[in-house]
């Protein structure tokens, strides 16, 4: 078992290299930003929707590992043209797989976040994986008549 | 390449010493550990955890009320090594050795006693800018309880102490001086001497945070004239959940008890107690017997090595590493203060340390990465945090040419 290619897999290593959506997001305020103490990364997105509710594109600016530059990224494609809702439930999917409080197995019919399979097996970088996915159910907008997620 | 000067400790070569530690002849991920974290803990030669077996396989019982042969040789061995630990460094007294849990109960016990009873609103604790949270935060609870305030002595910009700084900003308001011997990330060696005498002279204390110091070099608390001292045994050797704080007799007589329990009493009466003499006063309930003695057998090992090899030889490694990892490109290396010990922080490139620690590992090289409980210092130096190496004195120059290699490798792969 090659634990260290199972997390660094090249699908991560090429958002890493070059992330989708990251912009210097001065106009989101510093009160927005999401940080994970323990390593020092800090991230804040901005999220925009259409009318009808759907995510329309989001990007994210922040410093942060390889881990959590590659699962914001890949998060930014993953969840366009999703409802707000859509977004919601994927993302609390994606949490609690890697968390184990759902099969890991969950992330096989989630497309290329697959590749953050291997990152359950190092406890640690279980909260890069997830920073950005925190920081993006903080700033969806509550929509009216959802259940709680 | 580069041949170290010193290849022996005393009589032993560093390859002999290693056998001494069980631990060091493991594998990690197929490949021979090479622990390089040495500042968040050591490993444990097979003398110290000898002398742990022996104390539960042939002496446990508990100690001080025991009239039976198992309780009066458990409080003869607890208390010889308060002894050890007296001698190894330079106390007048047995009464002056408290055992703790390790550094940060030592401060908090400080924070707590002295802190309440002496300090006013107004007062002021002087810290510096490269404390760890141990030494931070007590001192933050305190002053939020007393309504003090904490000032830090700045950084120069190797990472030493900016001294003149302190004296031109010092206040008759500063009560105690509390400040790190050796920093845990930047490496300096603080001249404790020198801020002893110039805190005694304007009337303050000085407790010393000694976590990185005491397993490093001697430490002579009547040389350094200090008024505390605190220590971990486990970054020295000694099994983790036991440490030290030295208080000066006379300060520790006039402190009140922190906890309260058993074996600090003199006598309890159903509304007051009256407290037992020192060191008991300080501590309650059932002390950490195995630390104890696991720690009086890490210093007599030390010792046996002779604390003057033991510096030697770490001095060599700090610059045969200090060396090699300049030959990295494009590395930044934390803390050039002249006086150093083996604690090395830096950052490649704009690769995150998590990620650096991470490759490592893979190599089998254990480092540290991350802020070091020091998150202010990570601040002035505007860095998320950092990896680190640091040293002991049974690594080799060849693990030290492994971390060269492997920092090129994740250069490579994160690029």
């Amino acid at each position: 078992m090659n634990t260290f290619d199972d997390l660094y897999q090249e699908i991560v290593l090429d958002h890493y290299r070059s992330p989708r959506n990251k912009a210097r997001l001065d106009n989101v305020p510093e009160s927005m930003v999401h940080e994970n103490p323990s390593c020092g990364d800090a991230i804040k997105l901005e999220v925009t929707l259409d009318d009808s509710g759907k995510v329309t594109g989001i990007r994210f600016d922040g410093r942060g590992c390889a881990i959590s530059t590659a699962s914001a990224s890949l998060m930014t494609e993953k969840l366009r043209g999703l409802t707000v809702e859509e977004a919601r439930s994927v993302a609390h999917r994606f949490i609690r797989s890697l968390r184990g409080d759902e099969p890991l197995e969950e992330l096989d019919n989630m497309g290329d976040l697959v590749a953050f399979k291997g990152v359950a097996q190092f406890p640690v970088r279980v909260k890069c994986a997830t920073l950005a996915w925190h920081a993006l159910l903080l700033s969806l907008p509550e929509v009216k008549g959802t259940s709680a997620a | 390449m580069a041949i170290a000067k010193v290849t022996h400790m005393g009589a032993r070569t560093v390859e002999d010493v290693r056998e001494d530690f069980p631990i060091l002849d493991r594998t990690v991920h197929g490949k021979p550990l090479a622990y390089l974290d040495n500042a968040a803990t050591s490993q444990k030669p097979r003398a110290v955890l000898d002398a742990i077996r022996v104390y539960y396989e042939r002496g446990n019982a508990n100690v001080h009320r025991a009239l039976h042969a198992l309780g009066e040789e458990a409080t003869a061995a607890f208390e010889q090594n308060r002894g050890k630990v007296q001698r190894f460094l330079n106390a007048r007294s047995k009464s002056e050795i408290v055992f703790t849990r390790g550094t940060t109960e030592a401060i908090n016990l400080v924070a707590s006693s002295w802190g309440d009873k002496f300090l006013k609103k107004g007062d002021v604790v002087l810290l510096t800018d490269m404390e760890h949270h141990s030494n931070l935060v007590p001192w933050q609870l305190l002053c939020a309880r007393k309504g003090c305030t904490l000032a830090f002595i700045p950084l120069t910009p190797e990472g030493g102490l900016d001294l003149a700084a302190a004296e031109r900003e010092w206040t008759d308001r500063i009560r105690m001086v509390a400040l790190t011997h050796v920093s845990n990330v930047l490496g300096t060696v603080n001249d404790v001497k020198t801020i002893t005498r110039l805190a005694h002279a304007r009337g303050a204390l000085v407790l010393v945070d000694g976590a990185q110091s005491v397993p490093h070099f001697r430490v002579d608390v009547t040389d350094i004239d200090c008024d505390f001292l605190a220590f971990s045994g486990h970054k020295m050797c000694a099994p983790m959940g036991i440490g030290i704080l030295f208080g000066r007799e006379q300060l520790l007589e006039q402190m009140p008890p922190w906890m309260g329990g058993g074996e600090m009493i003199s006598a309890v009466y159903r509304e007051k107690s009256t407290w037992n003499e020192l060191p008991y006063k300080f501590e309650a309930g059932t002390p950490n017997v195995e630390g104890a003695i696991g720690l009086g057998a890490a210093i007599d090992y030390l010792h046996g090595l002779e604390f003057s090899a033991i510096e030697a030889w770490e001095a060599e490694l700090a610059r045969y590493a200090l060396q090699r990892l300049q030959e990295v490109p494009a590395l930044t290396l934390y803390g050039t203060a002249p006086r150093r010990g083996a604690v090395i922080s830096f950052n490649l490139g704009s690769i995150h340390a998590h990620d650096i620690a991470q490759y490592l590992d893979k190599e089998g090289i254990a480092v540290r990465a991350g802020h070091h409980c020091a998150q202010p210092l990570m601040r002035l130096l505007d860095i998320p945090g950092t990896a680190r190496a640091s040293f002991s004195f049974y690594n080799t120059f060849s693990e030290i040419n492994r971390l060269h290699d492997a920092l090129l490798g994740a250069a490579e792969f994160y690029a």
